[in-house]
């Protein structure tokens, strides 16, 4: 049985709006009338539950990518050959040992020739905070090997998210390879946004002729397919490359490519803005183009702005591993989720180690985390409007 | 509507030339050519070309000339003898090439396309027609999740849940014994046995964002007054969403249908070479890596085309519908 809603009324008055605000968010209407933009944004943005928990997961991660050195067990370079396909180990507790797993020895089952790890129950290896492990270079400045968790013994292996076909960890690989992953989506609208803010705003500052080309133009680069394109794009990068030129490459291949939604975005909300009272004011009373570009239409639209990027980045972060995946993106030895993916390219590898797809589920989490901001930014984005959801 | 539908064409013409130019661009791009790379593999096999014969094959498959003498030759082919070129790595012309996978690949696409409409619609009316229910937030997260699945992964997950529960051979559109047999009833069943992966897979991807679309449009609509109107004069609930908001929410699915071809084509290719399936997609990829410049230059034409016909039947579709767009109103 469906309810019959009953039309809401939304008033336009300003008076209106503040009493608005003011129950939602839950503060005294003086506190909304005398609050700041800024304040007014993050406070709707606080309501919006998807989205709080979305920041919390991308803040985590990107503090994981930045240290990821401390937070990986090892670094990605150690391997034991003996361990490829190790499943993955879950630690164990006992009054003496602490946590602790028991080390294994590996070899081929000559009948079916799948792996088989036997562990050794007399042995432990034993699990503590702040360990002595591989060396690596924190931010990149400071040389240290503490990891926050792992063997107490430098030199003993333990997989908590199992091992991959070279025998390396897993988990380590996962943490280093967001900082390629998270990265490249920033990196690639970063470049996207500026060709936007750049196309888009002539396009819609200029109108007439100028516009009308440039949304060809951008009309033309939506409908082609953008796969065959990024592909034919990224086989041109030199196989012999090193990974930091193919990383920036890629990431110019994508934002290339990625710019015509922004570029339109930003010249729909200019378009509208530029037609506001307050800019009409603004221009009447002899205030400098400029001037009112930077002072007057650009904080109107910021907070669209930040909302499109951040619903663009997940895109740029789905492009990459697909790309990686296929073999045309980043090549190993560097490390990033789409790279990892690559191993796991068959169903037959898939039903011996199933824990192949974790870079998967990091893409995921990362995919649905920005989604949730970017949606939560976007429904707060504009304080005094009618909330869309 | 003839004024329009005019106008239409005229836009198109300008767009499918530079595409043209576009498509012929990137496959000119990868440094050195097919010959270069076959002779570098033949070489390292310990064998040698005779230089005479080199020079043969490049006047033959005019390797070594300008980009616009090139692309001249193969344009002005195309467009008169419907002669896509040579594949290098097949030796086989490339207009045969794509026709033999043509059919599969559209007949993915369409089925995909309609599996989208299927799903994204009754979600978005309800998700809607129920705002804030539970059943509106499962649809929401549901299709947050599906958004952010690549669809490789889901591909890779559902093949492997084949493969494990209903014991279903993988890769592949066919069953073994049917890859050859002529078609028959059992044929066409043990197809569409296979398809589903790949059909579910591409459609979860789009839907998310149709869903969205729909959602907000009927909400929109749900509120003015003549649905009220509607209500007042005693129409039963259900035949109100019916008549009259629920046709204008069904706009955007006319006029996005275009824009939702080359997302379709994107996914195909992905899942296709995953799954190895007998489409354009793994070909694309297998003559991008081998630089099989004419096969992939051919295969990128005919879906760019392919994409922009599909944009503009969708526009002439709405231009139908929606009399306000034929007189540039809305």
């Amino acid at each position: 049985m469906v309810q019959p809603q009953l039309p809401q009324a939304t008033p336009d008055d300003e008076a209106g709006t503040t009493a608005d605000l003011a129950t939602e968010t839950g503060r005294s209407s003086r506190d909304v009338a005398s609050a700041s933009q800024r304040r007014l944004i993050w406070w709707r943005f606080r309501k919006h539950r998807l989205a709080m928990v979305g920041l919390v997961l991308l803040v985590a991660m990107y503090v994981v990518a930045a240290f990821a050195g401390f937070f990986a067990p090892f670094s990605t370079t150690t391997y034991s050959g003996e361990h490829a396909y190790h499943p993955p180990q879950v630690p164990r507790f006992s009054l003496q040992e602490g946590l602790f797993v028991h080390p294994t020895t590996g070899h081929t089952d000559p009948e079916t020739l799948a792996p088989v790890f036997t562990p050794d129950e007399s042995e432990h290896v034993h699990l503590r905070f702040f360990v002595h492990g591989d060396s690596y270079r924190l931010l990149g400045l400071v040389e240290t090997d503490i990891h926050l968790f792992g063997p107490s013994e430098p030199g003993e292996r333990w997989y908590p998210l199992g091992a991959d076909r070279t025998g390396a960890d897993l988990l380590s690989k996962i943490i280093y390879g967001s900082q390629i992953s998270l990265s490249i989506g920033l990196v690639g609208v970063a470049i996207s946004l500026l060709l936007g803010l750049l196309l888009g705003g002539i396009s819609g500052y200029f109108g007439g002729t100028v516009d009308a080309v440039l949304q060809r133009v951008i009309e033309l680069f939506m409908s082609i397919p953008t796969l065959p394109l990024w592909l034919g794009l990224a086989a041109s990068v030199p196989p012999q490359w090193g990974p930091v030129p193919t990383y920036l490459m890629i990431t110019v291949i994508l934002s290339l490519l990625g710019w015509t939604s922004l570029a339109r975005v930003i010249r729909g909300r200019l378009l509208q803005i530029r037609d506001e009272d307050y800019v009409l004011a603004a221009t009447l009373d002899g205030v400098p183009t400029t001037r009112i570009i930077f002072r007057h239409m650009v904080p109107a639209f910021t907070s669209h702005i930040i909302a499109t990027v951040s619903l663009a980045v997940p895109a740029m972060i789905l492009s990459e591993t697909a790309l990686s995946f296929l073999g045309l993106g980043l090549r190993s030895p560097a490390v990033s989720w789409g790279v990892l993916l690559q191993d796991a390219q068959n169903v037959n590898v898939i039903a011996t180690a199933p824990w192949l797809l974790l870079p998967g589920v990091a893409v995921v989490l990362a995919v649905v985390a920005f989604n949730f901001v970017g949606d939560g930014l976007r429904d707060s984005a504009d304080p005094y409007g009618k909330r869309s959801t | 509507m003839l004024r329009f539908t005019i106008h239409r064409i005229l836009h198109v013409i300008p767009t499918l030339i530079a595409i043209s130019i576009i498509s012929f661009f990137i496959i000119q791009l990868p440094p050195g050519d097919f010959l270069t790379t076959q002779i570098a593999s033949l070489e390292a096999q310990g064998e040698s070309l005779d230089p005479a014969q080199l020079e043969a094959l490049r006047v033959r498959y005019g390797i070594g000339e300008p980009f616009w003498v090139q692309y001249w030759k193969w344009i002005s082919n195309i467009v008169l003898h419907g002669d896509f070129g040579l594949s290098f790595q097949y030796q086989r012309p490339v207009g045969g090439l794509i026709s033999e996978r043509l059919g599969l690949t559209v007949l993915l696409g369409l089925t995909t396309l309609v599996l989208t409409w299927a799903i994204a619609l009754p979600a978005g009316v309800i998700s809607a027609i129920r705002q804030h229910s539970a059943a509106d937030y499962t649809i929401s997260v549901l299709g947050f999740v599906a958004l952010a699945v690549p669809n490789f992964l889901a591909a890779l997950a559902l093949a492997y849940i084949g493969f494990r529960f209903f014991g279903q051979s993988v890769g592949g559109l066919f069953s073994p014994e049917y890859v050859n047999a002529p078609w028959s009833l059992d044929r066409v069943l043990d197809l569409f046995g296979h398809l589903w992966i790949p059909v579910v897979v591409i459609a979860l991807a789009g839907t998310a964002g149709i869903i969205r679309t729909t959602r907000a449009n009927m909400l929109d609509e749900l509120h003015k007054p003549y649905v009220t109107t509607a209500r007042a004069k005693g129409l039963p609930e259900g035949r109100i969403i019916r008549k009259y908001p629920l046709r204008i929410a069904l706009n955007p699915f006319v006029s996005t249908a275009g824009w939702n071809i080359p997302q379709i084509f994107d996914g195909e290719v992905i899942v296709a070479t995953v799954l190895a399936l007998g489409t354009t997609g793994p070909l694309l990829l297998g003559a991008l890596r081998s630089q099989d410049m004419y096969l992939a230059g051919g295969i990128i034409l005919i879906v760019a085309v392919l994409t922009v016909v599909g944009t503009f039947i969708s526009d002439l579709l709405l231009a139908a519908v929606d009399p306000r767009v034929r007189f540039g109103k809305a």
